[in-house]
C-alpha cells in the first residue's frame, strides 16, 4: 500500500437490498482478498453486509441495487437512494429485469398472490398479512430498477460473479466508466 | 448457372443467383447475426435479427429470405441495424418470461447469446409478464411457452425433416403460441415420433427433456445437419 492511496479521497460507497435473494451480496463477499485492497479506496455509508447505519446518507458517489422493486418500502428505499447517488448501478437480473421475483407478476397483481401464497397454500390458520406501517404492502407489480428511477450502469447476472463485480466498480475508483461488453460482463442468469 | 454480383460492407462478392443475402454473406466470411435460422430447414424471417440495409431501397430486409440481386450494394452492421437488432432482441426478452436463472438453457441458450452480441445489458421497454402455460403430457420432453420466442424452428424441424408435422402457430400478434396436433397436449399427439429434433433446433430452454433442470440442457445441433447431409448429399457418416 503506498501513500498516495491513504491520502486520495475515499468514494462514498453504499449497497441496498430490495426484492432479491442477498446472492448478489455474498457473490460481492466473494471478492474475497480484493475486499481489503477495496476498502483502501472507499468508505462504506449504508450496505447490510457492510455498515450500521440505518439512514441512507446524502452525497453517495456508487450505489450497488440488488434486487426488484416489489413493495411500498423497495419503492420509498429506491427514490431515496436515486436522489442521494450519483452513480446508481443496478446489481444483479433482479434488479436488471425483476427476474425470480418478478415471477409473480404472471399471477397478475399483489391480491391473488396474497391469496395464492397465505390462504390456498396456508396449513395452519390460513390469512392474510395485515400489519399496517409494520408489514410493507406488495406493489401490484415487481419492476426491474430502471422501470422505478433511471439507473446509470447494468450489471446483469444471477448472481454476476465475482469477476465482473470488480471489473465493474475498479474503473469507477479512477474516475472511469466500465465497459459493461461481452460474456464476462453482461451474461444473464 | 448464372452468377450476381453485389457488394456486402463495401467487399465485391459473386454467388449463383437465387441464393439469399445471408448466404452470400455467409460465402463471404462476413458475419450477419441470426436467431431463427436453422442450417437444414427453409428460412422464415420470423426473428428480425437478420435486418440489413440494401441501397436504395428504403426498408430494411430480413437477410435470410432476401435473394440477391446484380449490382445490389449490401450492409450489415451500420449504427442504425445495431439499434434495431439491439431493439428486436429486448422486444423479445420483454414479450415472454425470460428467467435466464431458472431455465434450462441457461448457458446454452441461442437466445442469451444474442443478447451478448447486440450489446443489450438490460430492456428498454416493460416487460410484459404474459400469462403462458407449460405442457409436460409428453412422456419424453416438455415445452415452456414462457420461454419460447416463436422462431417457428421446431415446426421447420418436424415438418420438413421429420415429416410429421406435430407443430404449427396458432392465434395471433401477442397471442400466437406453438400449437402441437390439433392444439392438443402434446402427449395425445399420435403424429409425434418422439425423435427429438424439435428439443435440438429450440434455440432456448422452450422445448426441453423432461428431467433436465437449471442450465442443464444440452442439444445435438450436429445430428440435424447430419440428417439434411445424409438425405441430400448421401453422407451417411458423421
Amino acid at each position: 500500500m503506498n501513500n498516495q492511496k491513504l491520502t486520495m479521497k475515499k468514494i462514498k460507497f453504499a449497497t441496498v437490498w430490495l426484492a432479491g435473494c442477498s446472492g448478489c451480496h455474498m457473490s460481492f463477499l466473494d471478492m474475497d482478498e480484493w475486499l481489503i485492497e477495496l476498502a483502501n479506496y472507499i468508505d462504506v455509508v449504508y450496505s447490510p453486509v457492510g455498515c450500521d447505519l440505518k439512514e441512507y446518507p446524502v452525497g453517495v458517489d456508487v450505489c450497488l441495487v440488488e434486487g426488484g422493486v416489489a413493495n411500498q418500502d423497495n419503492l420509498e428505499l429506491i427514490r431515496e437512494v436515486r436522489a442521494k447517488t450519483k452513480t446508481l448501478i443496478s446489481f444483479g437480473d433482479c434488479a436488471v429485469t425483476a427476474n425470480v421475483p418478478g415471477m409473480r407478476n404472471m399471477l397478475g397483481g399483489a391480491e391473488p398472490v396474497l391469496k395464492r401464497s397465505y390462504l390456498e397454500l396456508g396449513d395452519v390458520t390460513p390469512q392474510l398479512p395485515n400489519e399496517p406501517g409494520i408489514v410493507p404492502e406488495l406493489l401490484d407489480r415487481v419492476l426491474p430498477v430502471h422501470e422505478v428511477v433511471s439507473v446509470d450502469i447494468f450489471m446483469p447476472g444471477c448472481p454476476p460473479d465475482a469477476a465482473r463485480i470488480r471489473a465493474t466498480i475498479e474503473p469507477l475508483l479512477k474516475g472511469e466508466q466500465p465497459k459493461m461488453e461481452g460474456r464476462a460482463m453482461i451474461k444473464f442468469g | 448457372m448464372s452468377v450476381r454480383t453485389l457488394t456486402i460492407n463495401n467487399i465485391p462478392v459473386a454467388v449463383e443467383e437465387g441464393k439469399t443475402i445471408l448466404e452470400a454473406a455467409k460465402e463471404a466470411d462476413i458475419h450477419i447475426p441470426t436467431l431463427c435460422h436453422l442450417d437444414g430447414v427453409s428460412d422464415v424471417g420470423a426473428c428480425r435479427l437478420c435486418l440489413v440495409e440494401v441501397e436504395n431501397i428504403n426498408k430494411l430486409l430480413p437477410a435470410c429470405v432476401t435473394q440477391v440481386t446484380e449490382e445490389m450494394v449490401v450492409h450489415t452492421n451500420t449504427p442504425k441495424l445495431q439499434e434495431y437488432r439491439r431493439m428486436a432482441v429486448e422486444l423479445i426478452f420483454a414479450e415472454g418470461n425470460h428467467v435466464c436463472a431458472i431455465c434450462v438453457a441457461n448457458g446454452n441458450c441461442e437466445l442469451q447469446d444474442a443478447a451478448i452480441q447486440v450489446g443489450m445489458d438490460h430492456t428498454r421497454f416493460p416487460y410484459r409478464f404474459p400469462e403462458r402455460g407449460v405442457d409436460v403430457s409428453h412422456p419424453q420432453f416438455g415445452i415452456d411457452h414462457n420461454r419460447c420466442i416463436l422462431c417457428t424452428r421446431c415446426v421447420r424441424v418436424c415438418d420438413e425433416i421429420e415429416g410429421a408435422h406435430v407443430w404449427d402457430v396458432a392465434q395471433r400478434g401477442e397471442n400466437c403460441y406453438i400449437a402441437s396436433g390439433l392444439s392438443q397436449p402434446w402427449g395425445e399427439v399420435d403424429a409425434c415420433t418422439s425423435c427429438g429434433k424439435c428439443v435440438d433446433a429450440c434455440p432456448t430452454g422452450a422445448i426441453f427433456r423432461q428431467g433436465t433442470t437449471s442450465a442443464e440442457k444440452e442439444r445435438d445441433r450436429a445430428k440435424l445437419e447430419f440428417v439434411v447431409n445424409a438425405r441430400s448429399k448421401q453422407e451417411w457418416t458423421r
